[in-house]
C-alpha cells in the first residue's frame, strides 16, 4: 500500500488547501444556518414526499386497482420504479467499493454523497415491490422463511423474486454499513468542533468515542478493505439477481441469457448519471468546486460513455440473437419493441442511452458541468425508459394474440413515480445538512500537504519515504 | 494502581510524514508507544509503530463461513425436507438455485460480524467518551504518545521529537486528557 507520488499527477483537491482548511471548508455547510435554497428545496421535496405517502395510502386502501395494469399487463411503472431505482443505487458501493480496491483515489470526493444517494435509491426501490402487493401487511410476511400456522408453508428458495428478497436487503444492510463505518472518524471530528450540546450529544453517540489512535486505524483499515472486498462482488450479484426475475422466465424478451451483464452495466450507467446530477448541484450550491473538480467530472463522464457503450451495444446483441436464435416469438418481441405500438418509448430509451453520451467523446464537452447536467437528466430519462421497455413491451403483446392489449398508466402511478423523487431528495437534502457531504477523512488523506515532495525535502528529510 | 502506570510523553506533529518518520525513529531507539493518533488513515503509520496486522479477517472469514452454512443448511431443511413441494417441475435440492441466497448470506452475515468486530477491536460503542490527545487530534494534528517506562530516554526522544520538527512536546500523566472546552473549532 505504498504511496508513490508523481509530479506529472494532478493534484486531486485545488486551491491549496491545508488540513484544516478541508475540514472547515466541508464542515462550514452543516454548522452554519441552512440557506434559503435548502430549506426551499426540503420543504419542496418534503411536499412531494407526502404525497408520495399519500398516494401510496390511498393505493393500499383502494387496492391496485387504482393503477393501469391489466391482466396482460401485471407489472407497470410498479416494477419499472423498482428496477429503475434499484439501479441508481448501484453506483455510490461503485465507487467506494470498486474505486477504492482499484486505488482510484479519486472516487474520495464524492463517495459519501455517491454512497448516501445509493443507501436513499435503495430504500425507494424497495417501496415498489411492497406497494406493488397491494396487501403490503400479509406480502411482507410471505416473503420471510419463519415458521408459521400455514403448515408450515415454506418460501420458494428455488423463485428469483425471493433471491431478489436476499439481495435487496443485504445490499441495503451493508451499504448502510459502509457507509457508516466511513463516517465515523468524520463525524468524530464534527464531534470536536462542535459547540452546541446537542450537536456534541448527537455527534458523540454516533462517533463512538473514535479518537483518531492508530491502533484503532490499523483495524479500521483492515475492515474498510474487507467491506469494499465484500461489497464488489455484491453490487454486482443485486442487478445481477434483478435481472433474473425476468431471465428465468419463458417470456420472450425477458428470456435471454445477456440480461445480468446487460442489467449491471445499464445500473451503473444510470447510477453515475444520477450521481452527476445530484453532485454538479451540490457542486455549485455548496461551493464544492475545490473538492468535486473537472477532473472528477470527467472521470465520471468516461464511465459513463463506457457503459452507455456496453448498454448499446447489448441493445444490439439483443436483436441479433433474436434473429440468430431463429425463435419466432423471439423476433416478434423485438420487431414490435422498435415498430410496435410502444414504439416510441423504444427509441426514447435509444436516443437517451446510446445518443445523448456521445457527446463525452469531446474532451471540451466532458469537462463542461452544463453540458454534463443536460446529459445526465438524458441519462436518467433513458434508463427509466430502458425498464420501461422491457417490462411492458415484452409482456402486452403475448403468445396469445386475442389477450393483447395496450398499458395506460393512471394519473396515480405517474404521481407515485414522482412522489418517489420527492422522497429520494428529501432525503439527501437531510443528509446534507447532517453528515459531512465529502468524506474529508479520506480526502486529505490523498492530498499533498504534508508529504515528501512538497516541503518535507526543503526540511532535508530521506527522500524515500515517499514510498513507505 | 494509577500510580503504577507510567507517565506519558507527547510530541505534536503538523505533517503526516514528519510524524511517519518520528515513528521509525522512536521504535529504532526502542521506546515503548502508548499509542499515535492522526486524523487520517496514514498508510504504514500503524506498520512504523510496529503493529501486527489486524486479525479481523478471521472475524469476517469465520462468520461469513457461518453464514453460507446457515444459508445452505436453512434452504435444504425447508425445501427438501420438511415440506418438499414439487414447483414447476423443480428438483427438491437444487444447488445451482440456492447459491445466491448463500451468497447474499455469507456477505450479510461476513459483513455485519465484521462491524460488530471492529467496534469490540476498536473498543469503541456509542456513548463512550473520546479521550483526546490534542484539540484537532480528529482536524490536523498528529500526536505520538510514548510511555515513559524503563526503555525511556527523556533527551533522546526530545531529539527525535525536535528533529522531525514536533510543534509541542510535553510530559502528562496516565489520564492525560486534552481540553476540548473551546471546542476547537478555531
Amino acid at each position: 500500500m505504498g504511496h508513490v507520488y508523481s509530479a506529472l499527477r494532478k493534484p486531486l483537491v485545488h486551491g491549496d488547501k491545508t488540513l484544516h482548511d478541508v475540514t472547515q471548508d466541508v464542515c462550514s455547510s452543516i454548522e452554519g444556518k441552512p440557506s434559503q435554497l435548502w430549506w426551499l428545496g426540503f420543504f419542496g421535496s418534503g411536499a412531494v414526499m407526502l404525497m408520495f405517502v399519500a398516494l401510496v395510502a390511498y393505493e393500499l386502501y383502494e387496492g391496485i386497482g387504482v393503477w393501469g395494469l391489466n391482466k396482460t399487463v401485471g407489472w407497470g411503472f410498479d416494477i419499472t420504479n423498482f428496477v429503475f431505482w434499484v439501479g441508481i443505487g448501484h453506483a455510490g458501493t461503485l465507487i467506494s467499493a470498486v474505486l477504492f480496491l482499484f486505488r482510484q483515489k479519486w472516487r474520495t470526493s464524492i463517495n459519501r454523497s455517491a454512497e448516501a444517494m445509493t443507501l436513499f435509491a435503495v430504500v425507494c426501490a424497495g417501496l415498489f415491490p411492497l406497494i406493488h402487493m397491494g396487501r403490503l401487511w400479509i406480502g411482507f410476511l410471505w416473503v420471510a422463511p419463519y415458521p408459521n400456522l400455514r403448515g408450515p408453508l415454506w418460501v420458494n428458495f428455488r423463485s428469483p423474486l425471493l433471491w431478489d428478497v436476499f439481495a435487496i436487503s443485504t445490499y441495503l444492510t451493508i451499504s448502510a454499513v459502509f457507509w457508516y463505518i466511513g463516517l465515523i472518524p468524520d463525524l468524530a471530528t464534527v464531534r470536536d468542533r462542535a459547540k452546541h450540546w446537542g450537536r456534541k450529544l448527537f455527534y458523540g453517540v454516533l462517533s463512538q468515542g473514535w479518537n483518531g489512535s492508530v491502533r484503532n486505524w490499523n483495524h479500521y483499515e483492515t475492515a474498510y478493505m474487507i467491506f469494499a472486498g465484500l461489497a464488489t462482488p455484491l453490487v454486482f450479484s443485486v442487478h445481477t439477481i434483478v435481472s433474473f426475475d425476468f431471465a428465468t422466465s419463458v417470456i420472450p424478451g425477458w428470456h435471454t441469457t445477456i440480461f445480468p451483464p446487460y442489467f449491471v452495466a445499464g445500473a451503473i450507467f444510470s447510477g453515475f448519471g444520477m450521481v452527476l446530477t445530484l453532485l454538479l448541484i451540490a457542486r455549485k450550491s455548496m461551493r464544492l468546486e475545490n473538492y468535486i473538480t473537472l477532473d472528477h467530472l470527467e472521470n465520471m463522464g468516461k464511465v459513463i460513455i463506457l457503459t452507455g457503450s456496453l448498454v448499446g451495444l447489448a441493445y444490439g446483441t439483443e436483436f441479433f440473437i433474436a434473429w440468430y436464435s431463429g425463435s419466432m416469438y423471439e423476433g416478434f418481441a423485438f420487431i414490435n419493441r422498435a415498430t410496435g405500438p410502444f414504439a416510441w418509448s423504444y427509441w426514447i430509451m435509444v436516443s437517451c442511452n446510446v445518443l445523448s453520451p456521445q457527446v463525452l467523446w469531446f474532451k471540451k464537452l466532458r469537462r463542461s458541468p452544463m453540458v454534463l447536467f443536460i446529459m445526465s437528466i438524458f441519462v436518467n430519462i433513458g434508463m427509466w425508459f430502458e425498464r420501461f421497455v422491457i417490462i411492458v413491451t415484452s409482456l402486452h403483446r403475448d403468445y396469445l394474440p386475442s389477450s393483447w392489449s395496450y398499458y395506460h398508466p393512471t394519473w396515480i402511478e405517474v404521481a407515485t413515480l414522482i412522489g418517489s423523487f420527492g422522497l429520494f431528495f428529501w432525503l439527501f437534502f437531510i443528509f446534507v445538512r447532517v453528515m459531512p457531504a465529502i468524506a474529508f477523512g479520506e480526502v486529505k488523506g490523498v492530498m499533498d500537504m504534508g508529504k515528501s515532495h512538497g516541503d518535507h525535502k526543503a526540511h532535508g528529510a530521506n527522500p524515500e519515504v515517499s514510498h513507505g | 494502581m494509577a500510580d503504577q502506570r507510567p507517565d506519558l510523553f507527547l510530541g505534536v506533529f503538523r505533517e503526516q510524514d514528519h510524524t511517519l518518520e518520528a515513528t521509525k525513529a522512536c521504535r529504532e531507539a526502542g521506546f515503548t508507544f502508548y499509542d499515535v493518533f492522526a486524523p487520517y488513515a496514514v498508510h504504514g503509520l500503524d506498520r512504523a509503530m510496529g503493529l501486527p496486522f489486524s486479525k479481523i479477517t478471521w472475524v469476517t472469514f469465520l462468520c461469513g463461513a457461518m453464514g453460507c452454512i446457515i444459508a445452505i443448511s436453512g434452504m435444504t431443511y425447508v425445501s427438501a425436507w420438511d415440506w418438499p413441494l414439487n414447483i414447476g417441475g423443480k428438483a427438491p435440492f437444487p444447488f445451482p438455485a440456492f447459491v445466491p441466497v448463500m451468497f447474499e448470506l455469507t456477505v450479510l452475515i461476513g459483513g455485519l460480524c465484521t462491524m460488530l468486530g471492529l467496534f469490540a477491536m476498536c473498543r469503541i460503542f456509542p456513548g463512550k467518551k473520546a479521550r483526546l490527545f490534542h484539540p484537532r487530534v480528529t482536524d490536523d494534528r498528529f500526536v505520538i504518545a510514548i510511555e515513559m517506562d524503563e526503555d525511556f530516554d527523556e533527551s533522546k526522544c526530545r531529539e527525535i521529537f525536535a528533529q522531525h520538527h514536533a510543534e509541542e512536546v510535553k510530559q502528562v500523566g496516565p489520564d492525560y486528557e486534552a481540553a476540548v472546552a473551546e471546542g476547537g473549532a478555531a
